[in-house]
């Protein structure tokens, strides 16, 4: 039998498994990944049903996959790929499909606050070459619009030595934005 | 109880050897005290950290989401700079780091054509072999040898030693031998005097990264944490990861609303609980900045007799 299971050079299948090595046909559908899963409960999609999904390419799986919650759930715990018997890396393939997502604009509506944080996160680094929390707060706060939340933490915060109004930097960030920036191209190549 | 020392080392030599230490984002901030701790612990043995010069963040749970070359090359940059600085082995105390530097390093010794464009990418040349070491792993490959001469205070508590996801998994980055059941960090705490206990969430997830964009999902997933090592009894909870911290203590409130109880068992870093068992004060190992209050630990400390 064919190893992998993709038929179609261009189809989200095989590049899920170019791009992550994973063999999809290796899962036979036991459902560990779901059932060790901590959050089964607030998937729209179950973590075995993007597996199947993938293996059987039936129309519009790509954008049931890629516009799901599920994958933006995920939190890479790894959980799932560490009780997998057939070892298919599961938060790999979510990787994958995460950055899917937003390269074809299909991030599910409700995970507008999770990639917000992420965007946030690494113009912080961008930023700095450190994470500045104050500066990933604030500017979370403006992309999610989720304004007052845990302002209340703050007098507290401050009191405690945890905020760090100026950011620690690196001697020269532009070498972090050149990072960046040579990574942004050779993805445009 | 099996208490697994895998790096317990014969050829033990620190006097001579250089120790690289990558603080993090985290141990900058809202962290700090784990970063004093550390100090702390390591000043009293008389040992000296080596901070990486220009290190740069590692990219935590943000990078690996968005792009996976950018979550290999954040890490690579500062293993390139520990190399360049002359350093074979680094501890990094931060469980998201460690991960982090980890896989980093696993995939581009694994395959030439991924560390040439890593290299490329971050023009800098890799070095061949640098060590990566988790707290636990510098506690017992440094301080363990010299400690027994410092312990003059038993931590006379039950204490419920949670791992967390990002020392357990994935298995190639592992830093513990029991995937679902670890010791590494029961191992302190039996060294501090405390009595580690048997419990179910010791790998659970704790909703990480999610701390602010889902807070609601980590009062879920930190509470059931909370939940069974109160009751199992436990009367502290010891963590070796800033993200679990921040969940489990300051998240607090959130947790309290979720579970429709209070649970004031404190968090503390095992560096801190180490600290207190070698006799150094509250302050200096930054207990005071924690949300739950830790009188509790500190008071239940019992003089060892001389």
């Amino acid at each position: 039998m064919d190893k992998s299971t993709h038929q179609h050079a261009d189809t989200l299948t095989s590049q899920v498994e170019k791009a992550t090595g994973v063999i999809l046909s290796h899962c036979y559908q036991c459902g560990k990944c779901t059932a060790g899963c901590p959050l089964n409960e607030e998937m729209d999609v179950m973590p075995n049903q993007i597996l199947r999904m993938l293996q059987l390419e039936l129309p519009g799986y790509e954008d049931k996959i890629l516009s799901s919650l599920s994958i933006w759930l995920c939190l890479a715990c790894d959980t799932c790929y560490s009780r997998c018997p057939q070892e298919v890396k599961l938060s790999q393939v979510m990787d994958f499909l995460r950055q899917e997502s937003i390269r074809q604009d299909k991030v599910n509506p409700k995970a507008k606050d999770i990639l917000s944080f992420h965007k946030a996160f690494l113009d912080s680094i961008k930023l700095n070459g450190k994470l500045h929390e104050v500066g990933l707060t604030i500017d979370y706060k403006l992309r999610s619009l989720n304004l007052m939340q845990d302002v209340q933490l703050v007098p507290s915060m401050m009191a405690k030595g945890k905020l760090t109004i100026f950011p620690h930097q690196v001697k020269n960030t532009k070498e972090i934005a050149k990072i960046f920036k040579r990574i942004s191209e050779a993805k445009q190549e | 109880m099996s208490l697994d020392i895998r790096h317990l080392t014969s050829d033990f030599r620190h006097n001579n050897m250089r120790i690289g230490f990558y603080p993090g984002c985290s141990l900058e901030g809202s962290s700090k005290e784990y970063s004093d701790s550390l100090f702390a612990v390591a000043e009293k043995c008389n040992i000296t950290l080596e901070e990486i010069k220009d290190w740069s963040c590692c990219g935590a749970s943000a990078a690996h989401n968005l792009d996976h070359d950018l979550a290999l090359a954040l890490p690579a940059r500062t293993l390139a700079l520990a190399g360049k600085q002359g350093l074979t082995e680094i501890v990094v105390p931060c469980a998201a780091c460690y991960s982090r530097m980890a896989t980093s390093k696993n995939e581009i010794s694994g395959n030439v054509a991924t560390r040439q464009k890593i290299e490329k990418y971050i023009d800098l040349k890799l070095s061949a072999d640098i060590q990566i070491l988790t707290v636990f792993e510098f506690l017992q490959k440094y301080i363990f040898p010299v400690v027994d001469e410092h312990i003059v205070n038993k931590l006379n508590q039950k204490a419920a030693c949670y791992y967390g996801c990002l020392y357990s998994r994935p298995k190639e980055t592992a830093a513990i031998v029991q995937i679902e059941n670890p010791m590494e960090m029961d191992v302190v705490m039996a060294k501090a005097g405390a009595t580690p206990i048997e419990w179910a969430f010791k790998t659970e997830c704790c909703g990480a990264g999610f701390t602010m964009s889902r807070t609601d999902i980590v009062a879920k997933l930190s509470g059931k944490i909370l939940e069974d090592a109160a009751d199992r009894g436990a009367e502290s909870i010891i963590v070796a990861c800033p993200m679990c911290h921040v969940n489990l203590d300051m998240r607090r409130p959130e947790i309290k609303k979720q579970l429709k109880k209070d649970i004031n068992i404190p968090v503390l870093f095992i560096t801190q609980a180490l600290g207190l068992s070698m006799g150094i004060s509250a302050d200096k190992l930054g207990l005071n900045k924690h949300y739950v209050p830790t009188d509790k630990v500190v008071n239940c400390m019992v003089k060892l007799e001389a």
